[in-house]
């Protein structure tokens, strides 16, 4: 993925000071040998044992509570995996699955084409006011997605929505889309777009701006057009960039739960669950039915189910973005 | 940054025109993207009433001050609750930028037994969905009688495993192993190492990550809400959901306490927009 650091760093000049040949092996080959690598100790302490403490155990925790019956205020009883099994048999848990995956690739398509596309006309070096624009786009990434979820919900209201009244102005009936599972799915995605567009098309300008641009030189001589730059020089170098954003993308949007929260008002998801997204059902089994060994199944299935999506990403960008490295 | 090819007009590129449907675009962008932060100040200001109208009302209403005061009439805490986030995401952007920055430069620039063992354990926690362990750290909460604190909000928050890579990629690639070095040879001790060089140069970027963990602490919504009960201990957020339950769906309150909350973080942005920008395209894996 750090290609291009690592590119950077192993062209840097040799140091005059460095040993030409240093006897032993480094563990950090870029350190700066005349420091003390013992402050390193010293100096990681702080973050390793907050991190500890506050990240790491409570996730260890979390899946030793797993194999209990816990209800928060009684006892612990050890079930194995009975958590698992009825999970796997819980209607809720699928439904909040389908949910979570069709809101996901809702949000995650368009926010990716219109990201590149974006990228692409900034990347014009005729763009004038090109600071403005980029400044621009990053403004909805700042704001809170409850403030946001606020006014969408509004936006996407049954009566007094501006949507529907587009949609009535047009001559079609108006959408109940907070009711209707499809319909409150592509509110909820089209916040999560709204929210990522413009900073994923910060991201890859930034990939664009550090392709040679000897590589369209010469594409252009051979008579390649525009588009074929863009498909054979553009979007092959923006692989690790595409695989990168995939990826964060996918951590974040399988684990949405705060725009459909706000929407619904409840843990619910919705009076049908029609809106119930993974994360929100673990914190309505935490946090409402108090079945914490349950909730920490949910958590831990969340987990593999990020994993394995992250890493059929990584193998699907690579084929369809990229010829050889 | 590596626009080069935009500012020197000698090297500017002929084979992309620079086409009028591309400023339609960013024009589209523009409004869709300011667009929600002006409905709020339109329901805020017309009332929940006015916009109920086929078609909506798109200009100012009179009553934004009538409703700012009602936002303050259900919750006269609010702007404690502001004092509160100011307060919980100024500790924590200082906190991470402190251990980040300093842990950063152990791994970037230090050499030390199990260091690649350690970057790649704080690569993969990266990966671990930040939710998994809500249940435990509630409990730890409560057993370190942090609940209804904003301790509870600062105390965890106070180092990220992002903050961490991202410092030590900031310092790998804009320090100089030879300044450090010629400085150490010279006697300099780590500490002047660090303080005297390494610092003054990381210091843009690591303003940008406490920026960034700031607006992270700020936009917080279900972690506060979780640990949080008393009405003096609210943050801005925490209180703007509030108002959503105490009410019906009264629309202009919502947005009002939506806009009070967001207006903050929109004059924060005038003064480092641009900042954020460069650190957001910095930090892009690029190739």
């Amino acid at each position: 993925m750090s290609q291009n650091t690592v590119a950077r760093r192993t062209s840097k000049p040799p140091s005059p000071w460095k040993p030409v040949t240093p006897s032993r092996k480094l563990s950090n080959p870029n350190a700066v040998v005349s420091l003390n690598g013992r402050w390193g100790y010293i100096f990681t302490a702080p973050f390793f044992v907050m991190f500890l403490i506050f990240g790491l155990a409570p996730i260890i925790y979390s899946v030793y509570i797993a194999f209990f019956d816990w209800d928060a205020l009684g006892t612990k009883v050890f079930i194995g995996m009975d958590n698992f099994t009825n999970l796997m048999a819980d209607d809720r848990f699928w439904n909040a699955m389908v949910n979570t995956f069709d809101i996901w690739l809702m949000s995650t398509i368009p926010m990716l084409i219109i990201s590149i596309s974006l990228a692409a006309v900034l990347h014009s070096p005729f763009l004038k006011g090109s600071t403005f624009w980029r400044t621009i786009l990053l403004v909805p990434n700042i704001t809170s997605v409850l403030a946001i979820a606020i006014v969408f919900g509004q936006l996407f209201g049954r009566d007094f929505g501006i949507v529907n009244d587009i949609i009535g102005a047009l001559g079609f009936p108006h959408v109940d889309f907070i009711q209707g599972t499809q319909s409150s799915h592509i509110a909820i995605a089209s916040m999560i777009v709204w929210r990522w567009t413009g900073y994923n098309a910060l991201i890859f300008l930034a990939a664009m701006l550090a392709v040679p641009g000897e590589l369209y030189e010469s594409a252009s001589l051979d008579g390649a057009s525009k588009w074929q730059q863009f498909r054979y020089v553009t979007l092959p170098s923006l692989r690790n960039t595409i695989t990168f954003v995939l990826i964060v993308g996918t951590i974040g949007g399988l684990q949405v739960f705060a725009e459909p929260l706000i929407l619904g008002g409840s843990y619910n998801g919705g009076d049908s669950g029609q809106f119930s997204t993974l994360t929100l059902f673990l914190f309505d089994q935490a946090f409402v039915a108090y079945k914490w060994g349950y909730a920490a199944a949910i958590g831990i299935m969340i987990t593999v189910i990020v994993s394995i999506v992250s890493i059929i990403n990584f193998y699907i960008t690579r084929k369809l973005a990229g010829e050889k490295k | 940054m590596k626009s080069t090819i935009l500012t020197n007009p000698n090297k500017k590129p002929k084979w992309h025109k620079m086409s009028v449907g591309g400023y339609i675009a960013l024009i589209i962008t523009t409004l869709l993207s300011i667009f929600p932060f002006y409905w709020m100040f339109i329901v805020a200001s017309n009332g929940t009433d006015e916009i109920s109208k086929i078609p909506p009302t798109l200009l100012p209403g009179p009553r934004f001050f009538t409703v700012v005061s009602h936002v303050y009439e259900a919750l006269p805490q609010f702007n404690q609750a502001l004092l509160n986030s100011f307060y919980v995401g100024t500790s924590v952007a200082l906190a991470q930028v402190f251990f980040s920055a300093i842990a950063g430069f152990a791994f970037a620039k230090l050499n030390f037994k199990g260091q690649r063992f350690m970057v790649l354990f704080v690569v993969l926690t990266m990966m671990l969905p930040s939710q998994l362990g809500i249940i435990p750290l509630f409990m730890l909460m409560g057993y370190a009688g942090l609940l209804n604190s904003l301790g509870a909000l600062i105390v965890p928050a106070l180092v990220t495993a992002f903050g961490v890579f991202w410092m030590r990629q900031v310092i790998d690639s804009q320090v100089p192993n030879e300044l450090l070095e010629a400085a150490s040879i010279d006697g300099a001790g780590i500490f002047r190492v660090y303080l005297g060089i390494v610092l003054p140069i990381i210091a843009q970027s690591s303003f940008v990550l406490g920026l960034f963990s700031f607006l992270a602490s700020w936009n917080d919504y279900l972690w506060p809400l979780l640990v949080l009960n008393s009405p003096e201990n609210f943050t801005a957020q925490v209180a703007v959901s509030e108002l959503k339950s105490s009410y019906a769906i009264d629309y202009a309150l919502n947005m009002g306490g939506a806009f009070l909350s967001t207006v903050p973080l929109l004059i924060l942005f005038i003064f480092v927009g641009r900042r954020l920008v460069r650190g957001v395209m910095d930090g892009a894996v690029k190739g």
